[in-house]
């Protein structure tokens, strides 16, 4: 009964692959080809092989700039899983527990920071922390802890680690939301014989429903990688193009867009910036390899 | 869902009250309560601030407007000083217009791709698939030049182009996914008609896709409607700027007035606030059958 022509294929197939080739992958495609070019002062490009990215790793005047934004983003990563994905993870289960009144009400609440774009987001927090306002500083009084505030997005000390914690505070509700959905998939039989049989809710947690979401915890990581490794509008509505102070808040995002459009006395340059794109797409293709290899081959799914 | 059926039951005590006793749940909320506290504060200390004057903000940044504290002059900086509706305007136009050829053309293709067998059906879906983990950020340099080339450079239509290249891959797999489950009754009924392929998926599979589409707009909307990056590289001219880019350089601008950085904000957060309170249940349920797969 399927029969279908070739033509007719090829007009439902034909938008989407046109767009999606078009804007996406071509572009992606031709990215990593420009890296290995260079364009004189006239525009003409010419192949230069592995230069850029010999420029870009080894050259002092580079490579400091790119190692300093790449360190940045390993640690920006590492505060998202060690804080944003436990959070998640401990709200999915306290709000998916039966028989919890207003369960949906803190889901709908606490989910609300996530919605808003980061820019929004990033200023928010800039007001709250401005010494100026001193918003923060009282809010801490009010726990005693007054004298511990201090300018965190401007010391080069802490730039990084609070605008994290923005971002961990903001994205907490992607984690919450996929790991309650694996959560419900969790049958009610299963869980109702476990404690038929006498163990706790700590237990049910750790050796039931824990195993049951580890192919979602996967899930969970690899997004939070490439996503992190992405990063650009949080840092660059807070601290600028230049992710000051003195670059400690630099990830690989606006390094990419400082090597592409330039910035103070640097010419920005399309093919360097390309370069930087690759690297990047290296970087991102390598976690998403490494997960797909290592670890969702390994997961057992349960049939449920 | 079962949820409220056991929820309403009295006489069997939950998991958490077995374990912990009756004081379990009262540790559950406290902790929700806290967090949701955290989650909420910020924004609500910029929606109150935002509608009281200069002193006011600085001297009782806790304090709710009162009758002398209370003025609207940051909003009406913000109305008088940017286009800020013509921004809303541009946003949604982008949003919708993305959504609009997702849907469309995403439906089609997930359509050919999950009921006929051909050659290079698999390649086209690893191909597709692609797209989803790979950022189209990365390909940047390439599509500024491709843009530029198509003289759509600060035009709506180049962030709608953009923005439906970046969602088509998930929604080909999410909109695969949901027509599997469409009985395959239904598409041989019509075939018996002798109606044709494409007909079949106009008339009978296109109007069945409604619930999944929730899970698509969700997807696909928030994210292109929050993005910085390609509005500022590809349409940051005054008449084509979206919300989030226009309260960007609005607030660079203004960095030291703060009625009228806090009145921006607040007028970037409000109407989501309210599309939010009308359609969290759907975008919940978006999100979350979204996610089981």
């Amino acid at each position: 009964m399927k029969k279908i022509r070739a033509w007719q294929l090829a007009i439902l197939l034909a938008p989407a692959l046109i767009i999606y080739a078009l804007f996406s992958a071509l572009p992606l495609a031709d990215t990593l080809r420009l890296g290995f070019y260079t364009a004189n002062d006239a525009g003409v490009r010419s192949f230069v092989g592995l230069d850029n990215y010999r420029t870009i790793l080894f050259d002092p005047d580079w490579s400091a700039a790119f190692w300093n934004a790449m360190w940045n983003n390993v640690k920006f990563f590492c505060i998202h899983m060690a804080l944003q994905n436990p959070i998640g993870l401990l709200l999915a289960t306290l709000f998916s527990l039966k028989g919890l009144r207003g369960a949906r009400t803190y889901r709908t609440l606490i989910f609300l920071p996530t919605l808003l774009s980061v820019v929004i987001i990033g200023f928010i927090w800039q007001l709250i922390l401005s010494p100026l306002w001193g918003v923060g500083e009282k809010l801490m009084g009010l726990v005693g802890l007054a004298d511990w505030f201090g300018p965190w997005l401007g010391q080069e000390s802490t730039a990084l680690l609070t605008l994290s914690l923005i971002s961990v505070w903001q994205y907490v509700g992607i984690p919450m939301m996929l790991i309650y959905a694996a959560l419900l998939a969790v049958p009610e039989e299963v869980l109702e014989a476990a404690h038929a049989e006498g163990a706790s809710a700590m237990r049910i947690f750790w050796q039931i429903k824990l195993p049951l979401i580890y192919p979602t915890l996967g899930l969970v990581t690899i997004l939070t990688f490439v996503a992190n490794f992405n990063a650009f509008d949080l840092i660059y509505s807070v601290k600028g193009a230049l992710a000051g102070p003195n670059y400690a808040s630099d990830l690989l995002g606006t390094y990419f867009y400082r090597t592409f459009f330039g910035y103070q006395a640097q010419i920005g340059s399309p093919t360097m910036g390309a370069a930087v794109a690759t690297l990047m797409f290296l970087v991102i293709l390598g976690g998403v390899g490494a997960y797909f290899v290592l670890v969702q081959r390994r997961l057992t799914r349960y049939a449920l | 869902m079962t949820v409220s059926a056991t929820a309403r039951a009295p006489a069997a005590p939950t998991l958490v009250q077995r374990s912990f006793g009756q004081a379990g749940h009262l540790w559950v909320h406290a902790v929700l309560c806290l967090y949701a506290v955290i989650a909420l504060f910020p924004i609500a200390l910029i929606l109150i601030n935002s509608l009281k004057t200069r002193n006011a903000i600085f001297e009782g940044p806790m304090a709710l407007p009162t009758a002398e504290t209370l003025t609207f002059s940051g909003f009406q900086k913000v109305l008088s000083g940017t286009h800020f509706l013509l921004y809303f305007g541009n946003s949604l136009v982008v949003t919708v217009g993305a959504l609009v050829l997702i849907v469309l053309f995403g439906a089609m293709a997930a359509w050919a791709l999950s009921e006929y067998r051909f050659p290079g059906n698999r390649l086209i879906n690893f191909f597709v698939a692609i797209g989803i983990m790979i950022p189209i950020r990365l390909g940047t340099v390439s599509i500024l030049q491709l843009v530029v080339a198509l003289d759509l450079i600060n035009t709506r239509t180049a962030l709608i182009l953009v923005y439906t290249a970046q969602g088509l891959p998930l929604a080909v797999m999410i909109l695969s996914e949901f027509m599997r489950q469409i009985p395959g009754e239904l598409k041989d009924a019509a075939r018996c008609d002798g109606v044709g392929e494409i007909t079949i998926f106009f008339r009978v599979i296109l109007p069945l896709l409604r619930p999944a589409i929730a899970t698509v707009a969700v997807f696909t909307m928030i994210p292109a409607w929050n993005d910085l990056w390609f509005p500022l590289i590809l349409a940051p001219g005054e008449d084509t700027r979206t919300v989030t880019l226009g309260v960007q350089q609005f607030i660079g601008q203004y960095a030291t007035d703060w009625n009228s950085v806090l009145a921006a904000l607040s007028m970037a957060v409000i109407p989501v606030l309210l599309l939010y309170m009308a359609f969290s249940r759907q975008l919940i349920r978006g999100l979350t059958s979204g996610a089981v797969k």
